[in-house]
Protein backbone atom coordinates (compact mmCIF):
# COMPACT_ATOMS: atom_id res chain seq x y z
CA UNK A 1 0.00 0.00 0.00
CA UNK A 2 1.75 3.44 -0.89
CA UNK A 3 1.21 6.46 0.66
CA UNK A 4 2.90 8.43 -1.81
CA UNK A 5 -0.69 9.70 -1.83
CA UNK A 6 -1.11 11.23 1.56
CA UNK A 7 -0.37 14.74 2.32
CA UNK A 8 1.09 15.46 5.79
CA UNK A 9 1.04 18.66 7.05
CA UNK A 10 2.18 19.98 10.41
CA UNK A 11 1.34 23.14 12.12
CA UNK A 12 1.17 26.71 10.19
CA UNK A 13 1.89 24.89 6.94
CA UNK A 14 0.07 26.49 4.06
CA UNK A 15 -2.81 23.24 2.66
CA UNK A 16 -3.84 25.80 0.01
CA UNK A 17 -4.49 29.15 -1.39
CA UNK A 18 -7.76 28.21 -2.79
CA UNK A 19 -10.56 30.39 -0.66
CA UNK A 20 -13.15 28.03 -2.64
CA UNK A 21 -12.49 25.02 0.35
CA UNK A 22 -14.21 24.87 3.27
CA UNK A 23 -12.65 25.27 6.29
CA UNK A 24 -12.77 21.12 8.47
CA UNK A 25 -10.74 20.41 12.00
CA UNK A 26 -8.08 21.02 12.33
CA UNK A 27 -7.50 24.12 10.07
CA UNK A 28 -7.98 27.57 10.14
CA UNK A 29 -8.14 30.36 7.76
CA UNK A 30 -5.05 32.78 7.43
CA UNK A 31 -4.46 36.52 6.98
CA UNK A 32 -5.19 36.48 2.99
CA UNK A 33 -7.86 33.57 2.86
CA UNK A 34 -5.35 30.55 2.34
CA UNK A 35 -6.35 27.16 4.74
CA UNK A 36 -3.63 26.42 7.33
CA UNK A 37 -3.28 23.65 9.27
CA UNK A 38 -3.19 23.62 13.20
CA UNK A 39 -2.21 20.04 14.02
CA UNK A 40 0.14 17.87 12.54
CA UNK A 41 -1.51 15.00 10.80
CA UNK A 42 -3.13 13.61 7.12
CA UNK A 43 -4.48 16.22 5.13
CA UNK A 44 -8.60 14.72 3.69
CA UNK A 45 -10.68 16.07 1.36
CA UNK A 46 -14.33 15.52 0.67
CA UNK A 47 -15.44 17.39 -1.96
CA UNK A 48 -14.83 21.12 -0.78
CA UNK A 49 -14.18 20.27 2.73
CA UNK A 50 -10.34 20.26 3.73
CA UNK A 51 -9.93 18.72 7.27
CA UNK A 52 -6.85 17.34 8.98
CA UNK A 53 -6.84 14.02 10.73
CA UNK A 54 -4.45 14.58 13.65
CA UNK A 55 -1.73 11.51 14.04
CA UNK A 56 -2.92 11.43 17.88
CA UNK A 57 -5.41 12.72 19.98
CA UNK A 58 -7.95 12.51 22.48
CA UNK A 59 -11.41 10.48 21.74
CA UNK A 60 -13.58 12.62 19.20
CA UNK A 61 -16.73 11.26 18.99
CA UNK A 62 -19.42 11.05 16.87
CA UNK A 63 -23.76 10.23 17.57
CA UNK A 64 -23.56 6.46 17.70
CA UNK A 65 -20.41 5.69 18.42
CA UNK A 66 -20.27 2.92 21.08
CA UNK A 67 -17.95 3.78 23.88
CA UNK A 68 -16.77 1.86 27.16
CA UNK A 69 -16.40 4.40 29.89
CA UNK A 70 -15.63 4.42 33.57
CA UNK A 71 -18.16 6.08 36.56
CA UNK A 72 -16.20 8.60 38.00
CA UNK A 73 -18.72 10.45 40.23
CA UNK A 74 -22.66 9.65 40.94
CA UNK A 75 -24.47 13.04 40.61
CA UNK A 76 -28.02 13.91 40.87
CA UNK A 77 -29.88 12.24 38.36
CA UNK A 78 -26.65 11.50 36.80
CA UNK A 79 -23.30 9.92 36.40
CA UNK A 80 -20.30 11.33 35.40
CA UNK A 81 -18.27 8.64 33.19
CA UNK A 82 -14.14 8.96 32.05
CA UNK A 83 -14.45 8.14 28.21
CA UNK A 84 -10.58 9.07 27.52
CA UNK A 85 -12.35 12.03 25.54
CA UNK A 86 -11.31 15.75 25.73
CA UNK A 87 -14.57 16.04 28.52
CA UNK A 88 -16.03 13.32 30.88
CA UNK A 89 -19.19 11.89 29.33
CA UNK A 90 -22.83 12.15 31.19
CA UNK A 91 -25.36 9.17 31.46
CA UNK A 92 -28.69 10.62 32.87
CA UNK A 93 -30.58 8.45 34.83
CA UNK A 94 -33.18 8.47 32.72
CA UNK A 95 -31.13 7.36 30.00
CA UNK A 96 -30.47 3.80 31.16
CA UNK A 97 -32.31 0.81 30.99
CA UNK A 98 -34.03 -0.25 34.56
CA UNK A 99 -33.40 -3.93 35.30
CA UNK A 100 -36.09 -6.00 33.88
CA UNK A 101 -36.32 -4.47 31.15
CA UNK A 102 -39.26 -2.07 32.58
CA UNK A 103 -40.42 0.99 31.05
CA UNK A 104 -41.94 3.38 33.60
CA UNK A 105 -40.59 7.03 34.84
CA UNK A 106 -37.98 7.33 37.23
CA UNK A 107 -39.31 7.69 40.67
CA UNK A 108 -37.71 9.58 43.79
CA UNK A 109 -36.84 6.62 44.70
CA UNK A 110 -34.40 5.58 41.86
CA UNK A 111 -32.78 8.95 42.04
CA UNK A 112 -31.78 8.03 45.90
CA UNK A 113 -30.50 4.66 44.73
CA UNK A 114 -28.39 5.49 41.97
CA UNK A 115 -25.59 3.56 43.12
CA UNK A 116 -27.91 0.16 42.70
CA UNK A 117 -27.63 0.81 39.09
CA UNK A 118 -23.85 2.19 38.61
CA UNK A 119 -20.68 2.86 41.21
CA UNK A 120 -17.71 4.58 41.41
CA UNK A 121 -15.12 2.48 39.52
CA UNK A 122 -17.62 0.41 37.07
CA UNK A 123 -17.27 -0.10 33.71
CA UNK A 124 -20.27 0.78 30.73
CA UNK A 125 -21.13 0.22 27.69
CA UNK A 126 -22.92 2.64 26.18
CA UNK A 127 -24.00 4.86 22.90
CA UNK A 128 -22.94 8.34 22.51
CA UNK A 129 -26.52 10.12 22.35
CA UNK A 130 -25.79 13.59 21.45
CA UNK A 131 -23.30 16.43 21.99
CA UNK A 132 -23.57 19.44 24.83
CA UNK A 133 -22.70 22.78 23.61
CA UNK A 134 -19.98 22.53 25.24
CA UNK A 135 -18.88 19.46 23.12
CA UNK A 136 -18.74 16.91 25.92
CA UNK A 137 -20.92 13.87 25.54
CA UNK A 138 -24.13 12.58 26.54
CA UNK A 139 -24.78 8.88 26.68
CA UNK A 140 -27.06 6.48 26.71
CA UNK A 141 -27.74 2.47 27.52
CA UNK A 142 -30.92 2.08 26.15
CA UNK A 143 -30.43 -1.63 24.48
CA UNK A 144 -30.31 -4.67 26.19
CA UNK A 145 -26.81 -5.01 24.65
CA UNK A 146 -25.22 -2.60 26.37
CA UNK A 147 -25.23 -2.30 30.65
CA UNK A 148 -22.08 -2.69 32.92
CA UNK A 149 -19.45 -5.12 32.05
CA UNK A 150 -18.00 -7.21 34.51
CA UNK A 151 -15.88 -10.85 34.12
CA UNK A 152 -13.24 -9.38 32.07
CA UNK A 153 -10.42 -7.11 30.91
CA UNK A 154 -10.02 -3.50 29.68
CA UNK A 155 -7.68 -3.12 27.42
CA UNK A 156 -6.60 0.68 26.66
CA UNK A 157 -5.46 1.49 23.07
CA UNK A 158 -5.36 5.32 21.08
CA UNK A 159 -9.08 5.64 19.82
CA UNK A 160 -7.35 6.16 16.35
CA UNK A 161 -6.93 2.35 16.18
CA UNK A 162 -10.34 1.65 16.78
CA UNK A 163 -12.22 1.60 12.71
CA UNK A 164 -15.48 2.86 12.63
CA UNK A 165 -18.03 -0.59 11.62
CA UNK A 166 -21.00 -2.28 11.68
CA UNK A 167 -20.76 -4.62 14.91
CA UNK A 168 -18.16 -3.76 17.26
CA UNK A 169 -19.37 -6.83 19.62
CA UNK A 170 -16.85 -9.04 18.30
CA UNK A 171 -16.68 -13.21 19.46
CA UNK A 172 -13.12 -14.58 18.49
CA UNK A 173 -12.62 -17.99 17.02
CA UNK A 174 -10.99 -18.99 20.20
CA UNK A 175 -13.63 -18.31 22.19
CA UNK A 176 -13.25 -15.03 23.86
CA UNK A 177 -15.92 -12.27 23.41
CA UNK A 178 -14.83 -8.32 22.71
CA UNK A 179 -16.32 -5.10 22.67
CA UNK A 180 -14.46 -2.74 20.25
CA UNK A 181 -14.91 0.73 22.13
CA UNK A 182 -14.97 3.65 19.47
CA UNK A 183 -13.17 5.40 22.55
CA UNK A 184 -9.90 3.21 22.43
CA UNK A 185 -11.33 1.30 25.56
CA UNK A 186 -11.49 -2.99 24.62
CA UNK A 187 -13.52 -5.10 26.62
CA UNK A 188 -12.02 -8.76 26.49
CA UNK A 189 -14.50 -11.01 28.05
CA UNK A 190 -15.86 -15.25 28.33
CA UNK A 191 -19.32 -15.29 25.83
CA UNK A 192 -22.00 -14.36 27.84
CA UNK A 193 -25.28 -16.15 26.78
CA UNK A 194 -26.93 -13.17 26.61
CA UNK A 195 -25.00 -11.09 24.76
CA UNK A 196 -24.78 -13.86 21.94
CA UNK A 197 -28.45 -13.64 21.96
CA UNK A 198 -28.69 -9.70 21.12
CA UNK A 199 -25.54 -10.24 18.66
CA UNK A 200 -27.16 -12.41 16.91
CA UNK A 201 -30.52 -10.25 16.52
CA UNK A 202 -28.24 -7.53 15.26
CA UNK A 203 -26.69 -9.70 13.19
CA UNK A 204 -30.01 -10.94 11.40
CA UNK A 205 -30.99 -7.30 11.31
CA UNK A 206 -28.79 -5.92 9.97
CA UNK A 207 -28.59 -8.69 7.34
CA UNK B 1 40.05 40.12 27.89
CA UNK B 2 37.72 38.90 30.74
CA UNK B 3 38.47 37.16 33.71
CA UNK B 4 36.32 35.18 35.09
CA UNK B 5 35.85 33.31 38.73
CA UNK B 6 36.56 29.42 38.80
CA UNK B 7 35.81 26.91 41.44
CA UNK B 8 38.61 24.67 41.72
CA UNK B 9 38.87 20.90 42.99
CA UNK B 10 37.16 20.12 46.07
CA UNK B 11 38.02 22.31 48.83
CA UNK B 12 35.98 25.50 46.83
CA UNK B 13 39.12 28.22 46.73
CA UNK B 14 38.40 30.58 43.96
CA UNK B 15 40.77 30.94 41.69
CA UNK B 16 41.07 34.05 38.51
CA UNK B 17 41.47 32.94 35.17
CA UNK B 18 41.66 34.80 31.81
CA UNK B 19 38.92 33.51 29.72
CA UNK B 20 38.94 34.23 25.71
CA UNK B 21 34.95 34.41 24.83
CA UNK B 22 35.63 34.88 21.24
CA UNK B 23 39.54 34.13 20.37
CA UNK B 24 41.18 36.21 17.42
CA UNK B 25 39.91 34.09 15.45
CA UNK B 26 36.39 34.54 15.81
CA UNK B 27 35.67 31.10 17.80
CA UNK B 28 33.72 30.54 20.98
CA UNK B 29 35.28 28.20 23.96
CA UNK B 30 33.80 25.47 22.38
CA UNK B 31 34.48 26.14 18.71
CA UNK B 32 31.80 27.35 17.29
CA UNK B 33 31.36 30.98 15.18
CA UNK B 34 29.51 34.13 16.68
CA UNK B 35 26.02 33.01 14.70
CA UNK B 36 26.34 29.30 14.92
CA UNK B 37 23.43 26.95 16.81
CA UNK B 38 24.70 24.29 19.02
CA UNK B 39 24.08 20.96 18.10
CA UNK B 40 20.10 19.86 18.41
CA UNK B 41 17.96 16.81 18.54
CA UNK B 42 14.70 15.72 19.56
CA UNK B 43 12.47 12.89 20.40
CA UNK B 44 8.91 12.56 20.14
CA UNK B 45 6.88 10.03 22.04
CA UNK B 46 9.03 9.74 25.01
CA UNK B 47 6.66 9.36 27.49
CA UNK B 48 3.57 6.76 26.10
CA UNK B 49 1.69 7.59 29.35
CA UNK B 50 1.44 11.46 28.34
CA UNK B 51 -0.94 12.56 25.71
CA UNK B 52 1.80 13.90 24.24
CA UNK B 53 5.58 14.57 24.66
CA UNK B 54 9.26 15.25 24.01
CA UNK B 55 12.42 15.40 24.62
CA UNK B 56 14.80 17.98 23.31
CA UNK B 57 18.87 18.40 23.42
CA UNK B 58 20.44 21.82 22.90
CA UNK B 59 23.99 21.23 23.11
CA UNK B 60 24.89 19.80 26.84
CA UNK B 61 21.03 21.26 27.99
CA UNK B 62 18.36 18.80 28.08
CA UNK B 63 14.46 19.27 28.35
CA UNK B 64 11.69 16.98 28.93
CA UNK B 65 8.11 17.74 28.42
CA UNK B 66 4.73 16.32 29.04
CA UNK B 67 1.17 17.40 27.85
CA UNK B 68 -1.64 16.24 29.28
CA UNK B 69 -5.37 16.99 27.72
CA UNK B 70 -7.47 19.18 26.42
CA UNK B 71 -8.86 17.26 29.76
CA UNK B 72 -11.50 17.70 32.33
CA UNK B 73 -10.82 20.37 34.79
CA UNK B 74 -10.01 19.13 38.35
CA UNK B 75 -10.59 22.43 39.89
CA UNK B 76 -13.88 23.20 38.57
CA UNK B 77 -13.60 27.14 40.36
CA UNK B 78 -10.99 27.72 37.57
CA UNK B 79 -12.67 26.26 34.50
CA UNK B 80 -13.35 29.16 31.84
CA UNK B 81 -17.08 28.62 29.94
CA UNK B 82 -15.24 29.59 26.46
CA UNK B 83 -11.93 28.45 26.23
CA UNK B 84 -9.02 25.82 28.04
CA UNK B 85 -6.82 26.57 30.77
CA UNK B 86 -3.14 26.15 30.64
CA UNK B 87 -1.46 24.67 33.71
CA UNK B 88 2.18 25.10 33.12
CA UNK B 89 4.73 23.38 36.12
CA UNK B 90 8.41 23.82 35.51
CA UNK B 91 10.79 22.24 37.61
CA UNK B 92 14.87 21.83 37.26
CA UNK B 93 16.31 18.21 38.61
CA UNK B 94 18.65 18.02 41.53
CA UNK B 95 21.33 16.75 39.15
CA UNK B 96 20.45 19.08 36.30
CA UNK B 97 22.91 21.81 37.23
CA UNK B 98 26.63 21.91 38.45
CA UNK B 99 25.90 21.95 42.09
CA UNK B 100 23.24 19.59 43.40
CA UNK B 101 20.14 21.24 44.53
CA UNK B 102 18.11 20.50 47.39
CA UNK B 103 15.09 20.30 45.69
CA UNK B 104 12.29 21.07 47.51
CA UNK B 105 9.76 23.90 46.92
CA UNK B 106 9.62 25.39 43.55
CA UNK B 107 11.70 28.49 43.35
CA UNK B 108 10.63 31.73 42.26
CA UNK B 109 12.92 31.27 39.14
CA UNK B 110 11.30 28.31 38.32
CA UNK B 111 7.65 29.92 38.69
CA UNK B 112 8.63 32.89 37.21
CA UNK B 113 9.61 30.38 33.74
CA UNK B 114 6.30 28.08 33.99
CA UNK B 115 4.71 31.59 33.90
CA UNK B 116 6.49 32.34 30.72
CA UNK B 117 5.90 29.25 29.07
CA UNK B 118 1.85 29.57 30.16
CA UNK B 119 2.11 32.79 28.81
CA UNK B 120 3.42 32.38 25.39
CA UNK B 121 1.30 29.17 24.49
CA UNK B 122 -1.74 30.97 25.47
CA UNK B 123 -1.20 33.02 22.49
CA UNK B 124 -0.70 30.20 19.93
CA UNK B 125 -2.64 27.55 21.34
CA UNK B 126 -6.12 27.73 19.54
CA UNK B 127 -7.95 27.47 23.42
CA UNK B 128 -11.39 28.30 22.22
CA UNK B 129 -12.01 25.23 20.71
CA UNK B 130 -12.20 23.64 24.04
CA UNK B 131 -14.28 25.09 26.52
CA UNK B 132 -14.57 23.57 30.22
CA UNK B 133 -10.98 21.75 30.06
CA UNK B 134 -7.04 22.25 30.78
CA UNK B 135 -4.28 21.63 29.19
CA UNK B 136 -0.88 20.45 31.54
CA UNK B 137 2.33 21.45 30.53
CA UNK B 138 5.26 19.91 32.80
CA UNK B 139 8.59 20.56 31.76
CA UNK B 140 11.80 19.37 33.21
CA UNK B 141 15.35 20.47 32.58
CA UNK B 142 17.52 16.98 33.08
CA UNK B 143 20.97 19.05 32.41
CA UNK B 144 21.03 23.11 32.18
CA UNK B 145 23.95 24.68 30.23
CA UNK B 146 22.47 27.71 29.28
CA UNK B 147 19.83 28.44 27.06
CA UNK B 148 16.88 26.35 29.11
CA UNK B 149 14.08 28.55 28.24
CA UNK B 150 14.73 28.43 24.62
CA UNK B 151 15.28 24.55 25.06
CA UNK B 152 11.56 24.25 27.06
CA UNK B 153 10.18 26.33 24.79
CA UNK B 154 10.97 24.13 21.47
CA UNK B 155 9.95 21.13 23.60
CA UNK B 156 6.93 22.28 24.71
CA UNK B 157 6.39 22.96 20.74
CA UNK B 158 6.90 19.42 20.27
CA UNK B 159 5.37 17.78 22.96
CA UNK B 160 1.77 19.91 22.33
CA UNK B 161 2.12 18.66 18.56
CA UNK B 162 2.48 15.20 19.74
CA UNK B 163 -0.83 15.39 21.68
CA UNK B 164 -2.89 16.62 18.69
CA UNK B 165 -3.74 19.71 19.96
CA UNK B 166 -4.47 23.23 17.83
CA UNK B 167 -2.43 25.32 17.28
CA UNK B 168 -1.28 28.27 15.26
CA UNK B 169 2.26 27.80 14.37
CA UNK B 170 5.42 26.18 15.94
CA UNK B 171 7.18 28.32 18.20
CA UNK B 172 10.94 28.67 17.92
CA UNK B 173 13.16 30.15 20.40
CA UNK B 174 16.91 30.47 21.05
CA UNK B 175 19.17 32.52 23.19
CA UNK B 176 21.56 35.37 21.96
CA UNK B 177 24.12 37.24 24.14
CA UNK B 178 26.51 39.71 23.55
CA UNK B 179 29.99 39.50 25.04
CA UNK B 180 32.98 42.25 24.07
CA UNK B 181 30.43 43.73 21.69
CA UNK B 182 29.91 40.73 19.65
CA UNK B 183 26.56 39.36 19.75
CA UNK B 184 26.26 35.72 20.07
CA UNK B 185 23.82 33.30 19.06
CA UNK B 186 22.47 29.96 21.42
CA UNK B 187 25.02 31.16 24.07
CA UNK B 188 25.88 28.42 26.57
CA UNK B 189 26.17 28.54 30.38
CA UNK B 190 29.46 30.27 31.02
CA UNK B 191 28.68 32.56 28.29
CA UNK B 192 25.75 33.85 30.05
CA UNK B 193 27.58 34.28 33.25
CA UNK B 194 30.14 36.42 31.60
CA UNK B 195 28.39 39.10 32.73
CA UNK B 196 26.83 39.89 29.14
CA UNK B 197 23.12 39.99 28.83
CA UNK B 198 21.06 36.88 28.23
CA UNK B 199 18.12 37.67 25.69
CA UNK B 200 15.64 34.42 25.10
CA UNK B 201 13.49 35.34 21.97
CA UNK B 202 10.78 33.00 21.17
CA UNK B 203 9.16 33.32 17.37
CA UNK B 204 6.15 32.20 15.18
CA UNK B 205 8.11 31.34 12.11
CA UNK B 206 5.24 31.41 9.85
CA UNK B 207 4.22 35.29 10.37
CA UNK B 208 7.70 36.35 11.96
CA UNK B 209 5.97 37.49 14.94
CA UNK B 210 7.63 37.63 18.02
CA UNK B 211 5.35 36.01 21.08
CA UNK B 212 8.83 35.90 23.66
CA UNK B 213 11.41 38.33 24.66
CA UNK B 214 12.69 39.03 27.55
CA UNK B 215 16.88 39.81 28.58
CA UNK B 216 18.43 39.43 31.66
CA UNK B 217 21.86 40.05 32.83
CA UNK B 218 24.07 38.81 35.10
Amino acid sequence: MSFAHLQIVTPGEVITTDTSFLRGHGTYTGSSGELIASVAGVVERVNKLLTVRPLRSRYVGEIGDIVIGRVIEVLPKKWRMDIHARQDGILMLSAINLPGGVQRRRTVSDEMNMRSFFQEGDLVSCEVQQFYQDGSMSLHTRSLKYGKLDNGVLVAVTPSLIKRSKTHFQMLPCGVHVLLGNNGYIWVSPPLPEAAAVMEADDAAAA
Amino acid sequence: VHFTVFYRGFDSSPSIMPVEFISPEGLRLDGRRFNELRKVSCKLGVVSKADGSAYVEQGNTKAIVTVYGPREVIRKAQAEHDRAIINCEFGMASFSAMHRKKSGRPDRRGIEMARLIQQTFEAVVMTQLFPRTQIDIFVQILQSDGGQLGACMNATTLALIDAGVPMRDYVCSVHAGCIENTPLLDINHQESMAHGPDMPVAVLPRSGKICLIQMDAR
